[in-house]
């Protein structure tokens, strides 16, 4: 049950994209994003198609993890075409039943907003399963880095962030194992009233949280034994690089930006 | 007819994942009624998996597991009833207490089971006099005992549920050398007393060789050997091989014959081993008494 979270997961490989340096991969991101929600017609969307199902095909990962992340977001998707549906009142009515009434732009834009939320689900995905989790924070750290001029906390951020980060399977594992050793003394967790199963989450929740306190204090402790005291002229294990594949990839994501301008302008 | 008996099974884990990892493969194995069983094996070797298949907290990839001759999975909403006859004791158990006194934890698995409040009031006390807890901790708060006095709470509370099988999962990690004698000695106590099947995941092969009756090895996801412990300790070489420990005593009594000096025997307590020393001077005629 809980294996089946993919959201944030890392799977470790060698393609192209699981090379690019992180730094890249996030702007790459960003600019992907704007791109989805800028391409307002056909053409934009077959375009913001065409670049997340080449970066799917380039990553490698099984198609089936990207079905995996939409599957929990389905309800919401259903809900946003149902409003769209009913709310926009553009163009020729086609349907109407008391206050309903449906028309023809509030199909098209469904159907859009449908077709942008799942690339986008599918595309920023992408960003996670090809990077492990501390070369996306160390790269959101450098990133982040000239808001420090302005006091900003980036590094405890970004530290927190990567414990934050790292401790998710951990504590994935530890519920697992809470809820099998509860499991194993009867405890009923996936079944009864809503009442009976917010009551029988307590015997996993307390000792899940008796443990992360325990576990918060450990890495304390133990991050003070190695002298641990913020970012100051700490360096680096691992060096971000960036090379000639990195600014290829970002030429080749504006130069779909671009064209989902120019389809814009023509259109 | 035995009362666990697996029939070829094999467990998969994150099937169809770059993680896939097969943890059991094709076991078969038979545990009699009323025998105490040391469960053996490398770190990863699939013990931990394997004994989480007796009470049905993984689902077999294929095989069968067979609870008195019937099969668990047979019928999906009885395995809870599984789970009463089965208790398993998972690793660093204290981790799972959660109530606010030690006597309304110990009392979690029987109240589980539908008992009376007078059977249950029993229960518990029963077993925290097994496990040597005294009555008045009974009122205090888990979270305030010591290490070793949680421990023993959390192995209450499923002994408590009086199962047919108790498995216990490395029940002396992180124990010092007298609490580990306590718990083990409190466990051999209760096998003793009620007459269930005991099941005790180890490492310390001292431990497993003093109280064992029989001993099931584990080795690369397979199923090395489940054997009396003394046709165990017999192919110690072949333990040894594995990377596991055979007891100290063991592996004295190799050297010794490596040395020349034959007992033609297999030692792997130290009583036993005794009596073997004495017998062979007083042949010797050095000693006359003992």
């Amino acid at each position: 049950m809980l294996k089946d979270i993919t959201i944030g997961q890392f799977f470790p490989g060698e393609s192209l994209l699981h090379r690019l340096d992180p730094r890249f991969k996030i702007i790459i991101t960003c600019i992907f994003v704007v791109m989805l929600f800028i391409g307002d017609s056909v053409w934009g969307l077959v375009i913001g198609s065409v670049f997340t199902f080449g970066a799917i095909a380039l990553s490698k990962i099984p198609n089936r993890l990207f079905v995996k992340s939409i599957k929990p977001i389905f309800p919401f998707l259903i809900f946003t075409a149902v409003l769209n549906l009913v709310f926009i009142s553009d163009g020729d009515v086609l349907f109407k039943w008391r206050f309903i009434k449906v028309t023809e732009g509030g199909i098209e834009t469904s159907v859009y907003m449908l077709v942008r939320i799942v690339l986008l689900i599918a595309g920023s995905s992408l960003l996670t399963y090809t990077t492990s989790p501390i070369a996306l924070t160390d790269a959101l750290e450098q990133l982040m880095s000239p808001l420090k001029k302005l006091k900003f906390p980036v590094h405890e951020l970004s530290m927190m962030m990567t414990i934050a980060l790292r401790f998710i399977p951990t504590l994935i594992e530890e519920t697992d194992k809470i809820m099998s050793a509860q499991k194993a003394r009867g405890a009923e967790i996936d079944s009864g009233s809503l009442r009976a199963r917010v009551k029988n989450l307590i015997p996993i929740l307390i000792p899940l949280f008796v443990s992360s306190f325990r576990r918060a204090e450990e890495l304390a402790t133990a991050m003070e034994c190695r002298c641990y005291n913020g970012g100051d002229g700490r360096t680096r294990l691992r060096q971000l690089k960036s090379g000639g594949r990195d600014f290829a990839a970002l030429a080749v994501t504006c130069a779909f930006m671009g064209a989902i301008i120019a389809v814009n302008l023509m259109l | 007819m035995s009362i666990l008996k697996t029939e070829n099974l094999t467990y998969t884990y994150s099937q169809g994942t770059p993680f896939e990892k097969t943890a059991v493969k094709n076991v078969n194995l038979e545990i009699e009624e009323g025998e105490l069983v040391g469960v053996m094996g490398h770190t990863g070797s699939g013990k931990s998996t394997l004994i989480q298949h007796f009470n049905g907290l993984l689902k077999p990839t294929s095989g069968r597991i067979l609870l008195e001759g019937k099969d668990i999975w047979e019928n999906k909403t009885e395995i809870r009833n599984v789970r009463f006859k089965v208790g398993l004791v998972f690793q660093y158990p204290e981790y799972q207490l959660f109530e606010e006194t030690v006597f309304k934890d110990i009392a979690f698995g029987p109240k589980n089971m539908g008992l009376d409040k007078d059977e249950i009031e029993r229960r518990v006390r029963e077993t925290a006099e097994n496990l040597g807890l005294p009555q008045e901790c009974l009122e205090r708060s888990p979270f305030e005992l010591s290490g070793g006095q949680k421990r023993r709470v959390a192995i209450a509370g499923v002994m408590a549920m009086e199962p047919k099988i108790l498995i216990l999962d490395e029940p002396t990690a992180g124990l010092d050398p007298h609490g580990r004698d306590v718990i083990l000695g409190q466990i051999k106590q209760y096998h003793k007393k009620t007459g269930n099947t005991v099941l005790i995941v180890s490492h310390s092969m001292e431990d497993i060789a003093k109280y064992a009756d029989k001993i099931l090895v584990m080795n690369k996801s397979e199923l090395f050997c489940y054997d009396t412990t003394v046709n165990v300790f017999s192919r110690s070489k072949e333990i040894e091989a594995m990377g596991l420990d055979v007891p100290q005593i063991t592996r004295v009594f190799n050297a010794l014959e490596q040395r020349g000096l034959n007992f033609g025997k297999q030692v792997y307590t130290v009583e036993y081993a005794k009596e073997l020393i004495m017998k062979k001077l007083r042949e010797r005629g050095k000693v006359t008494r003992c």
